[in-house]
């Protein structure tokens, strides 16, 4: 049943231009800042060849590509998300889903997924892009693969997170706007603490961007990927429980 | 007496509902069978969407209790919904998707096996008429169809209750008809439950009635009941000379006059002893000029004055 709902909801977006118009955008914009670090390792490739030990043509590709594509996604999540449970309310479509014999825990589970999926298309896209560069030159997998896993896990996060602004907002736009605020705040966290020049332990934990950097480095560590899973895992049961919330409003 | 042994579809038992502060609904217990077709019957923001919203697990109830098929609905929530089939008042359709695409998505949502969901909507189609358009955009279809798909969506997986509310609202008189008579076959092997504000609906289409009224039933009693507790018509009198009212009231079976201006007069009666020869000839005999008698529809405020007056015990005091 989970997997009925969210092909429905991957189907859906592609009926409207939504999801074409998104990763076409998204892509173009990819494309030039690949390209654009590409150009960079030309430039420095000469200098590079005489150091030892030297980055690499995937630490100076892969990293900052994925990094940009992070903030690009950061943007683009929200406007996804909103629409999942709120847009549903607001053509009171809602009903269908809600006296269907499922649980609320698939209903969510499987928007979730949906929307997922669309997300991890674009990381798909933008893993493809360095993998062109095995045409010429060689590829270090593991930071690569590092690379896509944050990725993924951060847009799982970003899904989650605004998928439960979609469920206690009334209006897509709001759900929208709210997940963004969101989303930034826990984004920019640390950049808070570093400016007064004093680390906060709490501050430091909580950013997005920080976890994500950690694992984009390549280093597996289980702190990090915890952190994405207790936030995926969060998100996702508040959302069940504010739908469960629907049957007891005043 | 066959569908007293075998188990109620529907049991609800003293559901309450509040919004906020207000009691939406008071008090409502019923049990619907196998065979019924239950009229639910009340004006509007009486309670009949609530009470069917509780009935389908879209809102929990305060208090009291619900069973479908002898599940609990409040704690087997999923299994309990399995033999439901709900059409909301606004029938919840995707507008992206085309009506194939929509009932293929229904049925896989209420657990219809694989290979058999053609089946079931090409035989749903037919019963509500949607053959023309399954290939049609559901945003494109006029009010009415995208209605008869509401319908559908509630019967194709053949489920023991059907829930309506309101299904023949933005239809062509036409199109009533043939509802009407698809919910009067449903009623034969299924337990229908649909709400509106039309009596001649009810009537029409019906085997029960339940009345609520501000929250609470004010009557449940089969069609045939019904028309025995409407005891009261309206009649419409115009005439050229103002009339003497006291008269007129004198004459047994009129039971109130009211003036709508000097000559036209609305006079309630009672069915049971129709007065309108006698009225007639009062007129005539008095020269008052007889211009038009007309007998009027009754109104659903006609239906409860003369329920609440006749039936005081079935009105509990809240």
């Amino acid at each position: 049943m989970i997997i009925t709902i969210a092909c429905r909801e991957f189907k859906t977006l592609f009926l409207s231009p939504v999801a074409w118009s998104i990763l076409a955008v998204l892509q173009f914009i990819l494309a030039y800042l690949f390209l654009k670090q590409v150009e960079t390792f030309m430039i420095l490739q000469p200098k590079l060849a005489e150091i030892p030990n030297s980055p690499g043509l995937t630490d100076i590709v892969v990293p900052p590509l994925f990094g940009n594509a992070a903030i690009i996604l950061l943007l683009v999540a929200p406007l996804l998300t909103m629409r999942l449970i709120a847009e549903e309310r607001r053509n009171k479509t809602l009903p269908l889903l809600l006296s269907a014999p499922i649980s609320n825990t698939e209903i969510i589970i499987g928007k979730f997924l949906g929307c997922l999926g669309l997300l991890a298309m674009v990381v798909g896209l933008v893993t493809v892009m360095p993998l062109s560069l095995l045409l010429g030159g060689d590829l270090d997998f593991g930071k690569l693969s590092a690379n896509v896993l944050a990725l993924l896990m951060l847009v799982a996060a970003l899904t989650s997170a605004g998928l439960y602004l979609s469920c206690i907002s009334q209006h897509p736009i709001v759900a929208g706007i709210g997940s963004f605020g969101l989303l930034l705040v826990l984004w920019l966290l640390d950049t808070s603490s570093q400016m007064r020049d004093q680390r906060n332990e709490l501050l430091e934990y909580l950013s997005l961007l920080r976890h994500f950097q950690n694992l984009q480095s390549g280093l597996l560590n289980s702190v990090d990927v915890v952190y994405f899973l207790l936030f995926i895992g969060g998100f996702v049961f508040l959302s069940i429980r504010s739908l469960d919330k629907l049957r007891f409003q005043k | 007496m066959s569908h007293l042994i075998e188990a109620n579809l529907i049991e609800a038992k003293r559901l309450y509902r509040y919004f906020g502060k207000h009691c939406v609904v008071k008090d409502v217990s019923f049990t619907l069978s196998r065979g019924e077709v239950l009229g639910f019957l009340g004006p509007n923001g009486a309670g009949k969407t609530t009470t069917l919203q509780m009935l389908c697990g879209l809102l929990a109830p305060d208090s009291g209790e619900i069973s479908i098929n002898g599940i609990n609905l409040l704690t087997q929530a999923k299994l309990a919904k399995q033999s439901l089939g709900y059409l909301p008042d606004t029938p919840p359709l995707y507008k992206d998707l085309t009506v194939q695409e929509f009932l293929r998505y229904c049925g896989r949502l209420h657990g219809l096996a694989k290979d058999h969901i053609p089946r079931a909507i090409a035989q749903t189609q037919e019963r509500c008429g949607l053959q023309e358009v399954t290939h049609k955009l559901i945003g494109h279809l006029s009010k009415g169809f995208q209605q008869r798909l509401g319908i559908a969506l509630a019967i194709l997986h053949n489920p023991d209750v059907v829930i309506l509310d309101e299904p023949t609202v933005g239809l062509d008189p036409l199109q009533i008809r043939e509802i009407r008579a698809l919910i009067r076959e449903l009623g034969q092997d299924h337990g229908v439950i649909l709400s509106t504000h039309i009596l001649s609906e009810v009537q029409d289409a019906c085997t029960h009635v339940q009345i609520i009224h501000q929250g609470q039933l004010v009557l449940h009693e089969s069609v045939a009941g019904l028309n025995r507790h409407l005891d009261t018509g309206l009649l419409q009198v115009t005439t050229r000379l103002a009339p003497d009212l006291a008269v007129l009231a004198a004459i047994s079976g009129i039971t109130r006059i009211d003036t709508v201006a000097d000559t036209q007069l609305h006079i309630h009666y009672r069915v049971s002893d129709n007065p309108t020869q006698r009225l007639t000839e009062t007129v005539i005999a008095n020269g008052w000029g007889l211009q038009e008698l007309t007998p009027v529809k009754q109104s659903m405020e006609d239906i409860f004055v003369s329920l609440t007056k006749e039936t005081p015990t079935q009105d509990k005091p809240s």
